[in-house]
């Protein structure tokens, strides 16, 4: 799919977040010119085409007291990774679940998970009911605790710079 | 944070529908007017219980790349190097981890290519290699806070 001008001033206008007010698409609208039905419109056509996986919010997990923040990752022979990532992503502490490339032989891990506790021995013991349960234990794996974390902005999707002035958001 | 917030977050997981008035039915189920629902969003926003609330995009398929990369950074050059990595506005969020790859972040970029070059970047900037990982596949997690 093929961004017009006008999705893109619509995603420039939206990527920090939608006004939280009753009717948000009307309130987008105004600002870009647009009938709340045709910001409805476009933004369906987004979701259709994957661009925008759905309208939700990004969770931080420390805030929650969940303190421990584990990446897991496992080193799954390829056949296996659809099955095991998929039971992975369904165990409640599991937060998000991806699989990646191996870098050898620096790093022969291809699934990664991330695993919140409030800390770190709830978190490793959670994660041996896990592997004991799911009859993983053949699976080589490695956990990762978080030291500090540095920055948390969330990534950009489209430069601002290139939106004219009053349509960027002012309380992003 | 009581119970109606935290049932709150798992709706909002889920995903807003995108109409009209597409706080209506979260609102409904949980007993509360939108009014009421739309304080409790910007609290959790104010209180960074939630970091943003909107549109999940899919970098990918908008055009752009989104990466996960890690270093092995000598820790006697940990503090030099987090402030060289953090300068890129492509670099959208960094962890300390306890591993021979001891940092690790996301980057963001509108374009693929660009993503090459600002990883060239930072490991000339520092010295230090960088292992790109982008996701091959994303397991779907419902949510899950203990209401």
């Amino acid at each position: 799919m093929v961004l017009s001008a006008t999705d893109r001033e619509l995603i420039a206008v939206i990527q920090d977040g939608l006004p939280l007010v009753a009717h948000p698409y009307a309130a987008i609208g105004e600002q870009l010119g647009l009938s709340e039905a045709a910001v409805i419109k476009r933004l369906e056509s987004l979701q259709t085409a994957g661009l925008i996986k759905r309208m939700g919010v990004v969770v931080k997990h420390r805030a929650l007291g969940y303190r421990a923040n584990a990446m897991v990752v496992w080193d799954i022979p390829d056949a296996e990774v659809e099955r095991i990532g998929a039971l992975l992503a369904d165990e409640v502490c599991v937060t998000l679940c991806y699989q990646r490339p191996r870098r050898l032989p620096a790093w022969p891990y291809n699934l990664f998970c991330m695993i919140h506790g409030r800390e770190r021995d709830s978190v490793l013991r959670r994660l041996e009911q896990i592997v004991s349960c799911h009859g993983l234990e053949k699976i080589p794996h490695t956990v990762l605790f978080s030291g500090r974390s540095f920055k948390q902005r969330g990534a950009r999707y489209v430069e601002t710079g290139n939106v004219p002035g009053h349509l960027q958001r002012s309380h992003g | 944070m009581d119970s109606v917030d935290a049932s709150l977050v798992n709706c909002l997981q889920d995903g807003l529908p995108v109409c009209s008035r597409p706080f209506d039915d979260i609102a409904d189920s949980l007993g509360l007017s939108v009014d009421e629902l739309l304080s409790r969003v910007q609290r959790l926003l104010d209180d960074k219980v939630l970091t943003r609330f909107g549109p999940m995009f899919n970098a990918e398929n908008l055009g752009g790349a989104l990466s996960l990369c890690a270093m092995q950074v000598p820790l006697d050059r940990y503090d030099e190097v987090t402030d060289l990595v953090n300068a890129f506005p492509e670099v959208a969020h960094n962890y300390e981890r306890d591993h021979l790859l001891n940092m690790w972040f996301v980057i963001a970029t509108e374009r693929p290519e660009q993503a090459a070059v600002v990883l060239g970047e930072i490991e000339q900037l520092t010295g230090c290699q960088v292992y790109d990982m982008p996701k091959q596949e994303e397991f779907y997690i419902g949510l899950k806070l203990a209401v």
